[in-house]
């Protein structure tokens, strides 16, 4: 047995590992619903949901409600499942939120609220939305 | 009228260089094929004169497109949506290279530049690395060809005009419409930084082709020794650089992002850190074979992964792949399906070369001793290519996403929620690792030990290093087993490395760029640690305000933002805060109140209000300022418990263009110590103000009454003959009140006018954001001396505002420097060892 061949074992042992956790780490892209069945289940992973904000016919946003110090806020936002949900994040509104066209919560459900520890805005691209007159 | 000649000029010399590129691929490999000198000497001068017109042409597409985006030439596209008429000339240098095809662009440039150094430099190798050079500049003038062919589209031109890039109606009323004005710079690019950082990042990504290009050459050549001298100070070269640029980046995410630290696990910033995390191990391993022959197939195999994790960190960041998982990839150009034909050309390349020569490489079959030096190297090697593969693996999540989907599978996997947690968890005790390692094999490497000196040469700095720590971990009050860890490996390596660098500089200093970069890579680990495990927020807000009006959510957060009203002052730690206004930066330096000033169409310049006194210089009302408008700056005070008195103007930026309100930080910088403060929500300053209902009262002289909860008081009316500057005319009659409101520690004056003209009464109202107040003169009684005053008042001014302390992120900054200046001292020596062979005519 050479020393090279345990060297060896040892950096693919790693490598493997790393797989693993990465994988056992790895979050995932749910609905509401699935997110709401593992809070039930006592599944307190964080997961991420994508979706949108709620808008009403007019297209304006509907649902979003700073706190009145404006250090924490709640929103609706629609999945692609089209289920309605509330979120609540507890951070200042993002500057862009309300531009942007898909938001990601990561988070999870607790008592019947989504509660979010992180938002990620796509916000339009400026050569999708905008036209020059 | 429409510039098109400038923009087929530059779609000429795109054409020129790509067709140049491919010529110059046929001649340079002619010139390495040929077996006789004569005729090798005539291929490659073929292949100079192609690659010369080339690199002309690449200068041409540059300077095409500098002339457009300088000049403001609106009717192309790439000026249109990266720049504007606003921009100062620093920052139109950084609009070129916002976009995709200008950032292709850069690299192409230097690409040219290196080229020509090699040219100059080298002759025995010059056919076969400019070979592999003209394969990377051929595709990557193809980026940006902008040839479309039925469905089928090659590149993305930068000379696109705007109406065949988009769709707008008034190009059917009028085709030759251009635009007053282009869309702008990204605010958050606007900062010297980014004028900096990507042009280093870009000449780092390019040099990793050298030592490349060396390793294919040499494979090819079957001179599988050779190529390792050359291409080792270039590999130093572009270790330097590609880490200066990435922590470039870093710095300017701490200075202008609001993410709180300089490293945010970001898909981009990984990319480019695995190709350096690479390119430092296989320099490690080149290093070894240079001193021993030993580790030449690790060193090949690592060399050629540096530049293909480079092309594939150029993939994912530009294909559209990263999607949902970044927040500043690159949008997708289309061009995904060309930058995976780029990856996989050079991957096949790579592992068809490296595996038909794999059996002619030398190897030594001699078992490596535990307490060699290579040994020591190479376990430090195998760690940092551990720590990329680890950055790799979720970073590729969402490529691995795309490719089970394109095979028909559904995977939904996304990134780890707490990806801070998720990294340091591994890279953390990789980085421990490192630095053991890089402390003890430092000794193995400067002298050749026998198991009974290893104890008597490493007591010393063990000791050294153990009394240190235990000061440091004694007065930092440090309980975490994990972080006392780090320090004392991070101690040892500075401790150790320093020992070696005194030995070395006495007999020979050319030879201690190794232990300087050591000693580098040891402050750097401290300074990450204690800025990133001992940051503390200490904006908590104890205003008790209720959170959420939700009974559902648990009320047990902890907020870390706190509200600060103008000039009412908070305390917040050991400091109390008072917010003073918001400012603007006049174009001399300095900052001018945001109330004494009224806008005019340009945002750059502002009108004075009313008299201002600056040191030594008087504005006078009706001036004009200049000032940056884009940026709002929101002046705090901050007083420490022990009298230290300083002010910081964490800067907000709105731009409709691009989505809202942009914070950037402003640090206040001590030695031990960074107070990191920016503010997380302000009152849109471009928006209208909503007023309240008017409020009227009669007030006579001298008389306090109350406005918007401030004591105020009207105290005089009189009579004028202009307005703001202008004269009045005819019979014209005008009267100004001035009244005066006590702000909490700042007097507020508000100069209302009443007008008489033509028996008709107007009324020029004034208001004051901060206060939140308006006042108008809505009649006058002179019977009574008094004066009816209609109120309206709005919400104060207000910021929402976070504070963090970071300790000791000095350390980071200063050991990136150190650990540059030892690559810097190593690439000296590698290059005179090259050149001395080169003098000899062996190169």
């Amino acid at each position: 047995m050479k020393k090279s061949y345990i060297f060896g074992i040892i950096v693919i042992a790693a490598a493997i590992m790393m797989i693993v956790s990465t994988a056992g780490d790895a979050s995932s892209y749910v609905t509401f619903k699935d997110a709401h069945d593992m809070a039930v289940e006592g599944n307190d992973n964080k997961i991420h949901v994508v979706g949108q904000l709620k808008k009403n016919t007019a297209g304006e946003i509907v649902g979003l409600h700073p706190s009145d110090d404006k250090l924490s806020f709640t929103f609706l936002m629609v999945d692609e499942n089209g289920m309605e949900q509330e979120v609540f994040y507890n951070e200042p509104m993002p500057a862009d939120f309300k531009r942007s066209e898909q938001v990601v919560v990561i988070g999870g459900f607790q008592q019947g609220m989504f509660v979010a520890d992180k938002i990620l805005m796509k916000c339009p691209s400026k050569y999708q939305e905008e036209t020059v007159i | 009228m429409i510039h098109t000649t400038i923009g087929d000029m530059g779609h000429l010399f795109v054409i020129i260089s790509f067709v140049a590129a491919l010529i110059s691929i046929f001649n340079f490999y002619k010139a390495e094929k040929s077996p006789i000198p004569e005729v090798q000497k005539g291929w490659m001068k073929n292949g100079q004169i192609t690659y010369l017109i080339h690199g002309a042409a690449v200068f041409g597409i540059v300077i095409s497109l500098f002339t457009i985006i300088s000049n403001h030439y609106y009717e192309y596209f790439y000026a249109w949506s990266h720049s504007s008429r606003a921009l100062p000339v620093e920052y139109i240098i950084s609009s070129f290279w916002e976009g995709q095809e200008g950032s292709f662009l850069l690299w192409l440039f230097w690409n040219v530049l290196l080229g020509f150094v090699i040219l100059l430099t080298n002759k025995k190798w010059a056919p076969s690395v400019m070979m592999s050079f003209a394969v990377v500049q051929a595709f990557l003038s193809s980026m940006i060809l902008g040839v479309v062919i039925g469905d089928f589209k090659i590149g993305s031109s930068p000379f696109i005009l705007l109406r065949d890039a988009m769709d707008a109606p008034i190009f059917n009323v009028n085709p030759d419409y251009v635009p007053e004005d282009g869309t702008g710079l990204n605010p958050l690019l606007q900062n010297y930084w980014m004028v900096i950082h990507p042009p280093v990042l870009f000449l780092g990504y390019a040099t990793t082709l050298i030592p490349f290009a060396y390793a294919i050459g040499g494979l090819w050549k079957k001179d599988f020794k050779g190529w390792v001298r050359p291409a080792l100070p270039w590999a130093l070269f572009s270790a330097a650089i590609l880490g200066v640029g990435i922590l470039m980046g870093g710095y300017w995410a701490y200075e202008t992002l609001n993410f709180e630290g300089f490293w945010n696990w970001d898909p981009v910033e990984n990319a480019s850190l695995v190709p350096w995390l690479v390119l430092v191990a296989s320099i490690h391993t080149m290093i070894t074979y240079k001193k021993s022959e030993t580790a030449l197939k690790a060193s090949i195999i690592l060399v050629l992964s540096v530049f293909l994790m480079v092309l594939y960190a150029t993939f994912m960041v530009r294909s559209g792949v990263l999607g949902e998982s970044s927040v500043h990839s690159f949008t997708d150009l289309g061009l995904s399906g060309q930058l995976l034909i780029y990856l996989l050309s050079f991957l096949i390349i790579s592992i068809v070369l490296a595996a038909v020569r794999w059996k002619h490489i030398p190897s030594t079959e001699k078992e490596v001793s535990t307490y060699s030096r290579e040994f020591w190297i190479f376990m430090g090697a195998t760690l940092l290519c551990l720590m990329g593969f680890q950055i790799l693996l979720p970073t590729s999540i969402p490529v691995y996403n795309s490719l089970i989907q394109s095979f028909g599978g559904i995977s939904n996997l996304a990134p780890p929620a707490d990806q801070v947690e998720f990294y340091t968890k591994w890279q953390m005790w990789f980085a421990i690792g490192l630095a053991i390692l890089s402390g003890t094999g430092q000794f193995f490497w400067w002298q050749k030990m026998k198991k009974s000196e290893v104890k008597d040469s490493l007591l010393m700095p063990i000791l050294v290093t153990l009394l240190i720590s235990a000061i440091i971990i004694v007065t930092g009050g440090m309980t975490n087993i994990a972080y006392i860890i780090m320090v004392v490996a991070s101690i040892y390596t500075i401790v150790a490395n320093a020992k070696i660098f005194f030995k070395i500089v006495k007999s020979n200093y050319k030879l201690s760029g190794g232990a300087i970069a050591h000693m580098g890579l040891g402050l750097m680990l401290l300074g990450i640690l204690f800025s990133s495990a001992y940051s503390r927020t200490i904006s908590l807000n104890e205003t008790g305000l209720l959170l959420t009006n939700s009974e559902e959510v648990e009320d047990n957060f902890n907020q870390e933002n706190i509200p600060l009203f103008i000039n009412d002052p908070q305390t917040m730690g050991e400091y109390t805060l008072t917010y003073k206004g918001r400012f603007f930066e006049t174009y001399d330096g300095g900052y001018v109140k945001a109330s004494y000033l009224n806008d005019t169409d340009d945002e750059n310049s502002k009108v004075i209000k009313r008299k201002i006194q600056r040191d030594g210089e008087t504005l006078n009302t009706g001036d004009t300022l200049k000032v940056y408008g884009a940026n709002h700056y929101y002046k705090v005070d901050y007083l420490h418990a022990d009298g230290e008195k300083f002010s910081l103007f964490p800067r907000a930026q709105i731009n409709a263009d691009m989505g809202g309100l942009i914070s950037s930080p402003d640090i206040r910088r001590k030695f031990s110590k960074d107070l990191y403060t920016h503010v997380s929500s302000v009152p849109d300053p471009t928006q209208e103000i909503e007023w309240s209902e008017a409020k009227t009262m009669e007030v006579t002289f001298g008389e306090k009454f109350f406005l918007n909860d401030f004591v105020t008081v009207l105290e005089d009316v009189k009579r004028v003959d202009e307005i703001d500057g202008e004269k009045l005319k005819g019979n014209d009659l005008a009267v100004k009140a001035t009244v005066k409101v006590y702000g909490d520690g700042q007097d507020y004056i508000l100069n209302p006018y009443y007008l008489i003209r033509d028996n008709m009464a107007g009324k020029i109202p004034d208001e004051n954001r901060e206060i939140g107040v308006k006042l108008n003169i809505e009649s006058i009684q002179p019977e009574s001396n008094t004066f009816t005053l209609s109120i309206q008042t709005t919400q104060k001014d207000y910021i929402i505002l976070k504070a963090i302390e970071k300790p000791l992120i000095n350390l980071l900054w200063i050991g990136t420097l150190v650990l540059t200046f030892g690559f810097g001292m190593a690439i000296f020596r590698r290059y005179s060892e090259f050149y001395k062979m080169k003098r000899k005519g062996l190169e």
